[in-house]
């Protein structure tokens, strides 16, 4: 068992869920795929979504709903 | 009873362009600003600023109740609120009016007239102004097909509680309309919850021509002429020009009279845009922007007026400095939005730290932006930074001089939008002013 990080590929605020009224992309305990959306940046107006670069559980979020994220920025811990 | 002093309820170029309007006027300008904004231009140049939240917009610029109680607390007697953000917002002109400030716009439910598509239309039509031709609710293919009669073909199929470009089907025939109603029918239920949808004529490749209007307080309408703004990308308008090319007086003295029936018709006052649709010589009211615009400089330079002075001067109260016959239209000029994007990745946007910056000057040359050297470009807002406008004699004359400041232009440390303007001022379209709506799309997913 290893660990992974997701970055941010860019600066912005970062979201759990697609839009307000929606569940969260994941939730820790989840276990994603590589490609699979697990939180949403919003940059100047557009949304990037933020994909799993590898596979594994989510352990952890390492950023808030809504928090501000700079470009490199951890977002979302994965046990692999 | 003039204006002493204003809450500037936005950011960027614009809440600077206001401030300088108040500066100009002996107005006493208040700034607010978000942790991101603590440094920006438009604080230092105001007499005072308040600190109204967090970075993001939602917690900041968007947040009404921040922002009336940055008003109270700076004992201001009235609210400009640029473009954008709550500009439009008929809740937040309306908690400006009920707080016993003025707000430097129209009346609350002028703006939420305006605000409603249906409601919107239903004035234009009371005031003998053309709207897109269009049915109500159809309900099944036989009652469509008598529609699209009336309408016009080729007709689009929209779903009534679609929005956002969602939900449209486009049908050339009265055989293709009667499987495209029940196809919408259908998908309209899913989507959107409701099967209700109705029938728009399909124009082929208008033009966006819209009008600058002011209205005072004592009944007087005026036009300031009209912007053409047809290059745009993904609805999002890039350069626009005053005059607009190519329109024929009759045309022009047509659309401009019925921006200023539309303006009377539901009571406008301050300074608003009646956006129209224009194929050969038919025009079609879309819709009406009940703020300043982005691209007001170009009706600036054509007019001489100052176009936020005049909303300034009638939320005091006064009647407007001048009489239609007054607003004389001279020369030609063009904006070019400068975005923090990035035209070679599908327009990425593209905050950062402005390393380096050279503004071009000169004869006929405008720049309005808070971008100073060293700032830095935060995430959380609009990718506009700067608005370059030049104007000159003749049109060919104002290409010439925007192609000189664009290459005078030079942005370090992140990618914009200068290098395109570069290119399109090159285009065919461009230089002989027969551009439509299609044309910056077709042109940036072409070769190339």
């Amino acid at each position: 068992m290893g660990s992974h990080t997701i970055t941010s590929r860019t600066p912005g605020v970062f979201y759990h869920r697609p839009s307000p009224d929606a569940d969260p992309y994941v939730t820790e305990g989840a276990s994603v795929s590589e490609g699979d959306t697990v939180g949403l940046v919003e940059v100047m107006k557009t949304f990037h979504e933020v994909k799993a670069d590898a596979a594994g559980t989510v352990s952890k979020f390492l950023v808030e709903n809504e928090d501000e994220v700079t470009i490199g920025q951890d977002l979302v811990e994965l046990e692999t | 009873m003039s204006l002493r002093s204003v809450l500037v309820a936005n950011r960027g170029e614009i809440a600077l362009r206001v401030v300088r309007a108040c500066r100009e006027l002996g107005i006493r300008s208040v700034a607010v600003y978000s942790d991101a904004d603590a440094s920006a231009a438009h604080v230092r140049h105001a007499d005072d600023a308040v600190h109204i939240g967090k970075s993001s917009a939602s917690k900041s610029y968007l947040n009404a109740d921040a922002v009336l109680e940055a008003a109270r607390s700076a004992g201001v007697d009235a609210v400009h609120p640029g473009y954008g953000f709550l500009s439009e917002r008929p809740s937040f002109a309306a908690a400006v009016e009920e707080a016993g400030l003025t707000f430097v716009g129209p009346p609350s439910s002028v703006i939420a007239t305006m605000g409603d598509k249906a409601a919107a239309r239903a004035v234009a039509r009371s005031a003998d102004v053309p709207v897109v031709p269009g049915s109500d609710e159809v309900s099944s293919a036989d009652y469509a097909v008598a529609a699209a009669e009336e309408v016009g073909y080729p007709v689009l199929v929209k779903a009534s509680a679609g929005g956002g470009g969602r939900g449209i089907r486009p049908a050339a025939s009265a055989g293709e309309l009667r499987t495209v109603v029940v196809e919408a029918q259908r998908e309209a239920s899913s989507a959107f919850g409701s099967d209700k949808v109705y029938l728009e004529r399909a124009l082929q490749g208008p033009r966006h021509v819209e009008v600058q209007v002011l209205a005072d307080t004592h009944g007087s309408v005026v036009h300031c002429f009209e912007r053409e703004c047809s290059l745009q990308r993904r609805r999002q308008k890039i350069l626009e020009e005053a005059p607009a090319p190519g329109l024929s007086s009759e045309l022009r003295s047509a659309l401009c009279d019925a921006a200023v029936r539309l303006s009377s018709q539901v009571g406008y006052v301050g300074a608003g845009t009646v956006e129209f649709l224009v194929e050969g010589e038919e025009f079609f009211f879309i819709e009406m922007n009940t703020r300043i615009q982005v691209e007001h400089p170009v009706t600036e330079w054509i007019t001489g007026l100052d176009l936020v002075a005049e909303q300034l001067r009638i939320a005091g109260g006064e009647p407007l400095s001048v009489a239609q016959d007054d607003i004389v239209r001279r020369g030609a000029s063009i904006e070019f939005r400068v975005n923090a994007e990035d035209p070679d990745q599908d327009f990425l946007p593209s905050p950062g730290e402005v390393t380096g910056l050279e503004l071009p000057g000169g004869p006929g040359v405008r720049v309005d932006t808070a971008l100073m050297a060293g700032d830095v470009v935060p995430p959380f807002y609009d990718s506009l930074v700067a608005k370059l406008a030049v104007w000159a004699p003749t049109r060919e004359q104002a290409l010439a001089r925007g192609r000189r400041a664009l290459a005078e232009y030079r942005v370090e440390g992140l990618p914009t939008t200068i290098g395109l303007h570069r290119r399109l001022l090159d285009e065919p379209a461009v230089v002989d002013g027969t551009y439509d709506i299609t044309t910056l799309e077709t042109w940036l997913a072409g070769p190339s």
